[in-house]
């Protein structure tokens, strides 16, 4: 008898889990009238966002449009004034159940622009920390295994596992928040400029490991980034922040083609120039 | 229904083959895990018949791939994928610190305990000689002392500090006049009283209790500011700048703690002596006056000269161990906590042992 009612407890979750299923949206993150102010100061008025599934999308804008205020809000860290965030078909202004927000938690890992790793624990336990909050039934050698294949993945040295983030250089740091993000699975991935502060070695290898993952796991990428590099190498599309909203959104190409005097100066100014160039000589063969 | 991961078996000639079903994802795992443990020997995975797969779920099948030499079959472009991924050896990549027996770490820890003591004497005795080192260089470079600095620092150490000093003290007065007078009381020597807490006070208890304040309050803030300096580069950037963080940061931290803690040593005795002359008052009908009279002909000057002594020598001691904990910040923000905590606690400990050893001193040169 116990054992069919936990059979039925089981039941219950998954088909709770069910609500929310990924693979049948085409669009992942739908965002509309978004308005943000503090104090004074509007952040966003009206604005319009929408990711598809299966994107890496990138978001540019100057120091101060909002980027990672578009992002907390997506995932609910900052309470919108106004406007309506939908992720997946659902809203986390409208749920009131706090198991169906959990659902909706872990359909997306987040890294930090520091990390943000939890300093007392170590790279592995930092891991699993996600995990043990969602499973807390899963045994410690398959939490072991799945810490020592997502540092694997994200190509960290073997020895990473056991140690703490004080110990790690700051590309190291940046690959194990993307770890954690990645620990439940997600099939949306936010990431805050993810190669600020790495040379330009490290960042094109961690461009590189984005792409990767994105491919091999079918990943949907939130991409904030203020490096034009990365978003050559990485983005399949491009939204720009700027008057408060997106005032623009597509490929790069589509991009070049705007008269909008930010976009020109971004994409054509001496930087946009030299990346646009070496991403060029790079595909050549 | 909703699907949750699973397999069906058949026998094989060298094992089980297992045929997935349903989501082979984290969130759909189940018990499925352990119950494929319990299969014997396994010859082969079929995935045909999976609805989706992620990484978790790849990683099952490729353990068991690895611990039972099983065979894939009719995997998807993306199971393909992911199972591609994980396929290279894990086995290097080390999860846990290595483990010990409990023996063996109790005396690592006993011993990383008593090296870290030793090297933390040796430590701070270093960083008092380079701070006297410096301070040397800096009067022989006739450079002024940065008085702006330390006058600031006397605010926060003294001034600051005058209340709670004053208030504790004078109820430390009035407990010992009370506990004194009940036990004196049963000899009929009640007037004895203002011995009691006349040399207690000046001689030992007025400044061991500034100094325990004084540590409280000022020698963790000096580790807290000076470690959060140390984790900002603040002290780095001072360095290269050409200014000595000994100069402009501890010099004038630990004169503050040297220069204020007569004083305040000073005025905490008087506290004391006031808590117990408003006992004497109310409680045994002494007046203040004769209070008065009677302090002057008991309290030798070498009680007050043995706290002028040792005074500086414990405002020393405490800007010290603050400065020293501070400066020994590394990693994080935990470590200014951890440094900070140490700070007061080596100060107190400290400040009590060599109040011990003078105690032993003035008594051996006839200071009674």
């Amino acid at each position: 008898m116990a054992g069919e009612t936990e059979q039925q407890q089981v039941q219950a979750e998954l088909a709770a889990a069910d609500a929310v299923r990924p693979e049948q949206h085409e669009v992942a993150i739908r965002v509309r009238g978004l308005v943000n102010k503090f104090g004074d100061a509007v952040v966003h008025d009206g604005l319009d966002l929408d990711v598809r599934s299966g994107e890496i999308l990138g978001v540019v804008g100057g120091s101060g449009t909002g980027k990672s205020v578009l992002m907390r809000s997506i995932i609910g860290l900052q309470i919108p004034d106004a406007g309506e965030i939908e992720v997946y078909g659902k809203s986390l202004d409208t749920i009131a159940d706090e198991e169906e927000s959990r659902d909706l938690r872990r359909r997306w890992g987040v890294m930090f622009q520091g990390g943000a790793l939890f300093s007392t624990l170590s790279v592995a336990e930092n891991i699993q920390v996600p995990l043990r909050e969602y499973y807390p039934r899963l045994d410690q050698r398959l939490l072991d295994e799945i810490a020592a294949y997502k540092v694997a993945m994200v190509g960290l040295p073997p020895d990473a596992g056991p140690k703490y983030p004080a110990e790690l250089s700051g590309g190291m740091v940046k690959r194990a928040g993307l770890a954690r993000a990645l620990a439940l699975d997600p099939a949306l991935l936010f990431l805050d400029e993810p190669t600020a502060g790495l040379d330009p070695i490290g960042a094109a290898k961690f461009d590189e490991l984005i792409r990767e993952l994105a491919d091999t796991m079918g990943l949907t990428v939130f991409l904030i980034t203020h490096d034009l590099d990365s978003l050559y190498a990485t983005c399949d599309r491009v939204a720009v922040l700027a008057e408060k909203r997106v005032i623009a959104i597509g490929t790069i190409p589509e991009l070049l083609a705007t008269e909008h005097p930010w976009i020109q100066d971004y994409f054509n100014g001496p930087r946009g120039r030299a990346a646009a160039s070496g991403n060029q000589t790079a595909k050549r063969p | 229904m909703v699907a949750r991961a699973d397999f069906e078996t058949s026998d094989g000639a060298s094992g089980a083959e297992v045929r997935f079903t349903g989501r082979l994802t984290l969130a759909r795992l189940g018990d499925l895990p352990a119950r494929l443990d319990a299969l014997g020997p396994i010859a082969s995975l079929d995935l045909s018949a999976i609805e989706r797969i992620d990484t978790v779920g790849a990683w099952i099948v490729t353990r068991t791939m690895r611990d039972h030499g099983a065979k894939v079959t009719g995997a998807s472009a993306d199971a393909e994928r992911l199972l591609d991924a994980l396929a290279s050896d894990k086995s290097d990549y080390r999860v846990h610190r290595d483990r010990r027996s409990a023996l063996n770490r109790m005396l690592e820890q006993v011993g990383t305990a008593s090296m870290a003591v030793w090297h933390e004497l040796l430590g701070m005795i270093g960083f008092l000689g380079a701070m006297i080192m410096a301070l040397g260089t800096q009067l022989r470079a006739r450079r002024r002392l940065r008085w702006h600095a330390i006058v600031t620092r006397f605010q926060t150490v003294g001034v600051d500090a005058l209340p709670i000093i004053g208030l504790m003290t004078f109820l430390i007065g009035i407990v010992i006049a009370q506990q004194g007078a009940v036990q004196l009381r049963q000899f009929g020597l009640e007037v004895f009283t203002i011995n009691l807490v006349g040399r207690a006070s000046i001689r030992e208890l007025g400044l061991l209790m500034t100094a325990i304040m004084v540590a409280g309050r000022s020698g963790s803030a000096f580790a807290a500011q000076i470690g959060t300096m140390k984790l900002t580069e603040e002290i780095d950037a001072m360095r290269t700048i050409g200014v000595s963080p000994m100069e402009a940061i501890v010099l004038p931290r630990v004169a503050a703690a040297t220069i204020l803690m007569p004083l305040l040593g000073f005025y905490a005795s008087l506290c004391s002596i006031v808590g117990g002359g408003v006992f004497c008052w109310i409680g045994l009908d002494i007046p203040p006056l004769t209070y008065v009279q009677l302090l002057r002909d008991i309290i030798p000057m070498t009680d007050f000269w043995a706290m002028l002594i040792k005074a500086p020598v414990f405002g020393v001691l405490i800007g010290v161990t603050g400065c020293y904990e501070g400066m020994q910040v590394r990693q994080n923000a935990e470590e200014v906590g951890q440094r900070t905590t140490s700070a007061v606690v080596a100060a107190i400990f400290l400040v009590i042992v060599l109040d011990a050893f003078f105690a032993v001193f003035f008594s051996s040169i006839g200071w009674n």
